[in-house]
């Protein structure tokens, strides 16, 4: 079984339906961590050798959070900036997150559409999160595609938000327990497109 | 003397064994005072025999409490509550006293008829508030909507005073009044009496509100706390003495200096310096209901008594059923409403008197009515008890869903103790979130200017218990100690743990040796008063110094992380060493060595090791 370490991030927790949704239906599974950032370091004064021990003591690990300007909110930015060391992350002898699988998990307000060539935004969401993916290319992890939910702006029901909370579950448990098939899912523009293709029910 | 003590002795006694017992057997506490009434009294134990004695202490235990139901009555909780005061206690009082008065009219003269019906439209705010408050239903809807209309009759007793006298004498009055207007003022007993009176009320509204504050002001500074509890005892008998002076009841006169005093900074003080007196007061007035039970009258006209008691609380639950209906309360509070108030009250008591004094009705009648009245107030707790096995059961899944709400609206309630220059941004930061503190302080000045800018200031001693309590400890989430006292801060941690162990404690430190202390009693949330400041005007000499903005505050952010990590270490250092040092002087030295060591010890490279990291490989 695999440890999932999940590091969110939400300057505005209390406001977001969505995020709480997705929150409440993973955070007491066995075998996952649920890192509140925001609630920890209310001062931006990230423990940068308690971060690091806790990555070091999970296989996958996820960065949940809103999609702000193409990107993370400013805390996951600078949880990057710090926790990921030379040495430690990245350079020739920093290997302490190779081989750990990554992805996001995030919300973004435009839907599907928007995130297209001819759309609003102009790019895809698989094209914005590249800096991502050459981070964790960096840092010698699995990079997945994200995770995301879209067309929050919009409002979504109840019955949406149940159903993807529903699916971000069953996307941690198979990659808890190794049902996940990756090679497929690093294919898709999102990881959950199409979890049926992707999960191996045992 | 002795036979003073004595007595004293027998109701203290017979209350402490009595109440216990009767909340053991899940009865309330006004029962157990009841019950040890009729033991001692002479018709149980005999153990006290002079009616007029116990009338006596009766008499006093009502004025006590009417003065602090009048504190509760702040006039701005008045004018919130005026559509359910004078709706459903208006129409409480209007529509019982026309079914009792219409009732009594069959049998009696009309104004007999006009007399009974306006004195058992009353209900015991003793019993049914103490009774409440037990069962913690004070904050509920129905509870508010009794406590409504037992407000409304506290004041609608004012004009039954003024009522009263005109029933006596009205047949033959009347026509002297027509024919000589305002120069038979002094041939008229009754007008006169009521101008007295009415002169008095205005004495008292004068000096509470004008005069209370300056001379409350003065003894507060002496800073004697006996003195304090002594003026107001002085303010309740002097009242009672005054009212008594003009033939008027000295509960009706404290209740309305209470009423007067609400808004004052020193309700909390009042409150906690009358409430033990009122407690002990109470209970020996609910002893004398008890012990006042004439069961040879009782005995010769029982079953006109028993027949009288079930009219009266039946005619005055339907009555009260009604109005729950035409105020449209929910269905599953009705029933509570219609049995909190279906009794007689104790300003009946009062009232019959007087209108005996004034010959509106014959004695042999009052005396019947008294004891009516003393069953039904006797037989009060007992309905609810029945409501309680028998109604509330069935109504338990409507219950659940309001009482969560109430959690809500109740869960922000903080206690803000000491107003001093910490306290006053505290207060400040807290209003601006939106949270409005209680806040208790000790300096008389504070609380007089405080007041005036609209905050919710009482004056008094942080440390009391009883203070505590009147300011809502028991229901209240968070208490934030800023004291300046040390000792003080201490005492209040202390006593707030025993008592209130559901209340958060956030508290400042004046240094670091009183943190921990206050570490010592387990106290997570500590702030050392000036160590935010010496932190930020640190960030400030930096910048002054030439260092860049933003690295200036990443030091002082690390420090004082820094500092955090190593107060555990330092709390244990300073636990060992404590025995070592002769004075304290010493270990505040020793200390202050350990911690420039520590302090050396900080590895600032971790500042911007990422920031700066030179990657040999880019």
């Amino acid at each position: 079984m695999n440890k999932i370490l999940i590091l969110f991030g939400h300057p505005a927790f209390r406001r977001s339906t969505i995020n709480a949704a997705l929150r409440k239906s993973v955070e007491n599974l066995k075998g996952i961590t649920f890192h509140d950032l925001y609630a920890r370091y209310p001062d931006f004064l990230i423990d940068v050798s308690h971060e690091q021990r806790l990555c070091e003591s999970h296989d996958i690990i996820v960065f949940q959070h809103p999609f702000y300007w193409y990107s993370t909110p400013s805390l996951i930015k600078e949880w990057f900036d710090l926790v990921l060391e030379h040495a430690w992350a990245y350079g020739a002898s920093g290997t302490a997150l190779a081989g750990k699988i990554t992805f996001q998990a995030l919300t973004a307000g435009g839907d599907f559409s928007n995130y297209q060539p001819d759309g609003l935004n102009l790019f895809t969401i698989r094209q914005l999160t590249t800096p991502y993916r050459a981070t964790a290319n960096l840092c010698r992890m699995e990079w997945l595609p994200p995770f995301a939910v879209l067309g929050i702006h919009q409002g979504l029901p109840k019955e949406d938000r149940i159903c993807h909370a529903e699916d971000y579950r069953k996307t941690l448990m198979a990659l808890r327990d190794n049902q996940l098939d990756l090679a497929k899912a690093r294919n898709y523009e999102l990881l959950n497109q199409d979890l049926n293709s992707i999960i191996n029910e045992v | 003397m002795e036979q003073f003590l004595l007595k004293l002795l027998i109701f203290l006694a017979a209350a402490v064994i009595a109440v216990p017992l009767a909340r053991k057997c899940k009865l309330g506490s006004v029962l157990g005072y009841l019950i040890a009434g009729i033991i001692i009294g002479p018709f149980g134990l005999a153990l006290i025999d002079d009616i007029e004695a116990v009338m006596h202490f009766t008499e006093f235990g009502v004025v006590m409490m009417l003065f602090l139901v009048g504190l509760e009555l702040k006039p701005s909780l008045l004018w919130q509550m005026r559509t359910p005061i004078l709706g459903v206690g208006g129409t409480q009082v209007m529509l019982t006293f026309a079914a009792i008065g219409l009732a009594c009219a069959v049998f009696l003269p009309w104004q007999q008829a006009v007399a009974i019906g306006l004195i058992l439209a009353l209900s015991s705010t003793a019993i049914v508030l103490q009774t409440l408050r037990e069962k913690g239903l004070m904050n509920t809807s129905p509870g508010k909507s009794v406590f409504s209309v037992l407000l409304f009759q506290d004041l609608a007793v004012i004009p039954i005073l003024a009522i009263l006298p005109l029933l006596a004498t009205a047949a033959v009055h009347v026509d002297a009044h027509h024919s000589s207007g305002l120069f038979d003022v002094t041939t008229l007993p009754g007008y006169l009496r009521l101008i007295v009176v009415l002169l008095a009320i205005g004495l008292i509204y004068v000096v509470g509100k004008y005069g209370s504050r300056p001379l409350f002001r003065a003894i507060a500074a002496s800073r004697v706390r006996e003195v304090f509890v002594a003026a107001a005892l002085t303010l309740i008998i002097g009242i009672s003495l005054l009212m008594t002076a003009v033939g008027l009841s000295p509960a009706l006169g404290t209740f309305i200096a209470g009423v007067v005093l609400a808004d004052s900074e020193y309700r909390h003080e009042l409150e906690s310096d009358i409430e033990p007196f009122k407690g002990l007061l109470l209970g020996i007035f609910f002893i004398s209901i008890g012990a006042s039970l004439n069961f040879t009258l009782i005995h010769e006209q029982l079953w006109q008594i028993v027949g009288l008691v079930a009219a009266l609380i039946i005619i005055k639950a339907i009555a009260l059923f009604a109005i729950a209906r035409i105020f449209k309360m929910p269905g599953t509070e009705r029933l509570l409403f219609a049995v909190a108030l279906a009794q007689g009250g104790e300003f009946a008591f009062v009232l019959f008197q007087f209108a005996k004094v004034n010959e509106v009705l014959p004695q042999s009648l009052t005396e019947t009515l008294v004891s009516v009245v003393a069953i039904s107030m006797f037989l009060a707790p007992l309905l609810f008890l029945l409501y309680d096995w028998l109604i509330a059961p069935h109504l338990q899944e409507a219950g659940t869903e309001r009482q969560a709400d109430d959690i809500e609206n109740g869960g922000r309630s903080v206690i803000l103790a000491g107003f001093g220059r910490l306290g006053t941004d505290i207060g400040r930061l807290l209003i601006s979130a939106g949270i409005k503190p209680v806040i208790l302080d000790h300096n008389e000045a504070n609380v007089d200017i405080l007041r005036r800018f609209g905050f919710e200031v009482y004056y008094g001693d942080v440390t009391r218990l009883d203070l505590l309590e009147s300011a809502g400890a028991a229901e209240a989430e968070l208490i934030i100690i800023t004291l300046g006292d040390h000792e003080k801060s201490v005492e209040l941690v202390k006593l707030v743990q025993k008592h209130y162990p559901q209340l958060k404690i956030a508290v400042n430190a004046v240094d670091r040796r009183a943190a921990f202390e206050l570490m010592d009693l387990g106290v997570t949330t500590i702030r050392r008063e000036t160590f935010g400041t010496a932190l930020t005007l640190g960030q400030d000499a930096l910048q002054l110094l030439g260092f860049d903005p933003y690295e200036a505050y990443k030091i002082r952010r690390l420090f004082r992380k820094k500092d955090k990590d190593s107060m555990p270490d330092l709390y244990r250092i300073h636990r060992q060493d404590e025995d070592k040092y002769i004075s304290l002087y010493q270990q505040h030295n020793a200390n202050l060595a350990e911690l420039m060591t520590k302090d050396r010890e900080i590895d600032m490279v971790e500042l911007d090791k990422a920031w700066t990291a030179a990657n040999p490989e880019t």
